[in-house]
């Protein structure tokens, strides 16, 4: 469990938004190192392992979870110094107000975004959400300095280290979707304990934000008989549907629906009972928002199954998932991985 | 240790209003070895007495300690916590922030609905402050309830950073650089007698000014501030309040205060003859515990010397170290030739310290 949490922190920490994965792409493959026979970065910077089957004809399960995250770009650079910015992906314009950043130019720069001070602003705007194109990023430099430093089209990503609460919970940017590639890890070490017939190819994706674009390659470049896709689902919150999100810590989320392979997601919720391993279900009626919808189509159509991890508050800097959960996911895929029998 | 370094300390403490001790007892740890007298007032207030030669006037110099935040003010069925705002916080920089509650500091985040679930009316709309909640990981009630209590001061939790061209983020710049400049005044000698006051309850209407006058019961005033700074581009001229950089700004007038026109020429001429570069604050908003300090007694003599902050009120306030710099420089020169006040007062024999002033340069004129 502590194991887990130190891997999700350290998770967290990397920096990796949707396009300029390269950032972390070798911190990734060391971590698979570790399990896994061999290792290699595509060349859109997916991070694939592969732990080799025991059979002399192994099938191939392809296990994916995104490793990208949510961000900005600078856009302009302001004669004062300032940057403006567009999003890189889902960002909330209301969830970022007076939030610390990273800005990835010619070296790491720490900013703020700033706001306008509550004193100067106008009783009339305050119901107003606050628009992107309406902030900026403060350096801290002048205009000269932070052209000689800074790039349109240099990335930014948020800075929030992760938060330790009650419950083993963990709370930070871009646990959507570390707490994935976490979940990667907890399966190549629980199958070193399991032995498995099956190659098993663990896939950290990148550019999943902007449109599932890691996965395409992913499942174009390996020729699975199965693929799971590990990403995060809503965590419930007071104000929000109750069937579109699910509680942390009650166990990983096993989607149900038409993407996805009906044979395989009945086998491995009556693996979870049997195995005595906490699940909920996820009922999913379209393309799930997730790399399923990718694998559901790729090359002859893989078999596939999402398992989800729960987060509340997705695309803030406060992303929030339970670890226990984390570990029930990939027990459960690594058992199915294992129990996985030839037809 | 720098006046900088320490100021870096002060905005890790926690001191919300009303719950200033971790803020009162760094600072009386820090300055009283420096004071023939301190104690600490029925509000909170930490009064600290610094003897002149004998030859000035009573000079009260302000600075609070406390720093806006919020309250736990229900604990829900499901574990997570309501809260109010103590002081002015805009409710927008509240998402996604970081914040510790209470005595045991239990760490907690400010979350939001998720973009993907919010309707239409949701996602243009301005945050609701009526929705948040801070969640400390509890999965109920009775988890919630044994970290924290209904009245517990929650803090933002944010550690402070150097970066940019000398500039300093933090949490509570406003007014740990009035504290930290205030610590440092008092470390030297002056021909006046100075109550250094480090007040309580600023953000919530300027309280601890009001007990802290009425004990010390000034001739003369100095408030110690940050105060807000919008220069950003875009911002229309007339907002623009202060100019983050360009030295301390002095207050004319805001929502609490004319401020003395004899006390801010002397302010004016000291910097000038002195050099140090200063602006004035260009938007009359705001409140300064200078308002509550003008009206004790018989009337005070009040000026306003502030450090303009960059998104004040959030957690990521950003100074420029050089205005830190020079309000510090600016105030100690003040109080080296602040003059003797009159039963009218006035300043006594009106030029003398600009006289004083005059001969010190050699004879140079100024303006």
């Amino acid at each position: 469990m502590n194991e887990c949490r130190d891997l999700l922190k350290k998770l967290g920490s990397m920096k990796a938004v949707a396009g300029r994965e390269n950032m972390a792409a070798e911190k990734i493959a060391d971590l698979f190192r570790e399990y896994c026979d061999e290792v290699k970065i595509d060349r859109f910077f997916n991070v694939i392992g592969l732990k080799k089957g025991q059979s002399k004809n192994p099938g191939n399960v392809l296990v994916t979870a995104h490793y990208d995250e949510i961000g900005l770009i600078v856009t302009g650079i302001e004669d004062s110094g300032f940057l403006r910015f567009a999003a890189v992906g889902g960002v909330d314009p209301k969830a970022i107000a007076a939030m610390e950043v990273t800005v990835h130019g010619k070296e790491e720069l720490f900013g703020v975004i700033g706001t306008k001070p509550p004193h100067l602003i106008p009783p009339e705007d305050k119901s107003k959400a606050v628009k992107m194109e309406d902030m900026l990023i403060d350096i801290g430099y002048d205009g000269e300095k932070a052209r000689e430093l800074v790039s349109i089209g240099d990335m930014v990503s948020f800075k929030n280290p992760p938060q330790e609460l009650l419950n083993n919970r963990v709370a930070g940017k871009s646990m959507d979707n570390r707490s994935g590639v976490a979940t990667l890890i907890e399966i190549l070490k629980e199958l070193k304990k399991l032995k498995h017939d099956d190659n098993v190819y663990v896939v950290a994706t990148v550019q999943e934000e902007l449109g599932l674009i890691g996965a395409f390659c992913a499942t174009y470049n390996i020729k699975a008989d199965l693929g799971i896709v590990i990403d995060v689902c809503h965590g419930d919150m007071p104000d929000a549907p109750s069937d579109e999100t699910f509680p942390l810590g009650k166990g990983v989320a096993v989607a149900v629906g038409p993407i996805l392979s009906r044979k395989d997601t009945k086998a491995i919720i009556k693996l979870a009972k049997s195995e005595n391993i906490p699940y909920q279900i996820d009922p999913e009626t379209a393309d799930t928002g997730t790399e399923a919808a990718v694998h559901s189509v790729a090359r002859e159509g893989i078999p596939v199954v999402l398992l989800s991890i729960p987060s509340k508050y997705m695309h803030t800097t406060v992303e929030m998932v339970q670890i226990d959960d984390i570990i029930s996911a990939g027990r459960l895929a690594a058992r199915y991985i294992a129990g996985r029998v030839k037809e | 240790m720098s006046a900088l370094d320490n100021l870096k300390k002060l905005t890790a403490l926690d001191g919300v209003s009303g719950d200033e001790k971790p803020v009162r007892d760094y600072i009386l740890s820090q300055v009283k070895d420096y004071v023939d007298d301190y104690w600490i007032d029925n509000l909170g207030n930490l009064i600290t007495y610094k003897k002149g030669s004998g030859n000035g006037p009573r000079v009260m110099l302000d600075a609070h300690m406390d720093e806006v935040g919020m309250m736990v003010t229900q604990i829900n069925s499901d574990g997570l916590l309501k809260f109010q705002i103590v002081g002015g916080i805009e409710d927008r920089v509240l998402v996604g922030k970081r914040v510790r509650i209470g005595e045991n500091k239990i760490p907690g985040v400010i979350g939001l609905k998720p973009i993907h679930l919010q309707d239409s009316t949701e996602r243009t709309g301005a945050v609701n402050k009526k929705k948040l909640t801070i969640d400390i990981g509890a999965k109920d009630k009775e988890q919630a309830e044994a970290k924290v209590e209904v009245g517990d001061t929650v803090a933002f939790a944010y550690d402070p950073v150097d970066f940019g061209d000398n500039k300093l983020m933090a949490k509570a710049l406003d007014d740990r650089v009035g504290c930290a400049a205030l610590i440092e005044i008092l470390k030297d000698n002056y021909d006046c007698d100075i109550y250094g006051c480090f007040t309580v309850q600023e953000e919530i209407g300027l309280k601890g000014a009001k007990t802290a006058s009425f004990q010390v019961n000034p001739d003369i005033a100095i408030v110690l501030e940050g105060t807000t700074c919008y220069d950003l581009p875009g911002a229309e001229e007339q907002s623009m309040s202060t100019r983050c950089g360009q030295g301390p700004a002095l207050t004319i007038m805001d929502r609490s205060v004319i401020v003395d026109s004899e006390l801010l020429k002397l302010i004016e001429d000291v910097a000038k003859i002195k050099a140090i570069p200063y602006q004035y604050k260009q938007t009359v908003s705001g409140g300064t515990n200078a308002g509550r300090i003008q009206v004790n007694g018989t009337g005070v003599k009040v000026a306003v010397i502030a450090v303009p902050c960059r998104y004040i009120h959030t957690p990521v306030s950003v100074m420029d170290k050089s205005d830190f710099e020079n309000m510090l420089k600016l105030a100690k020169e003040v109080l080296k030739v602040i003059p003797q006040v009159d039963s009218s007062g006035r300043f006594k024999n009106h030029g003398e310290p600009h006289i004083n002033l005059y001969r010190e340069e050699g004879g140079k004129k100024y303006v």
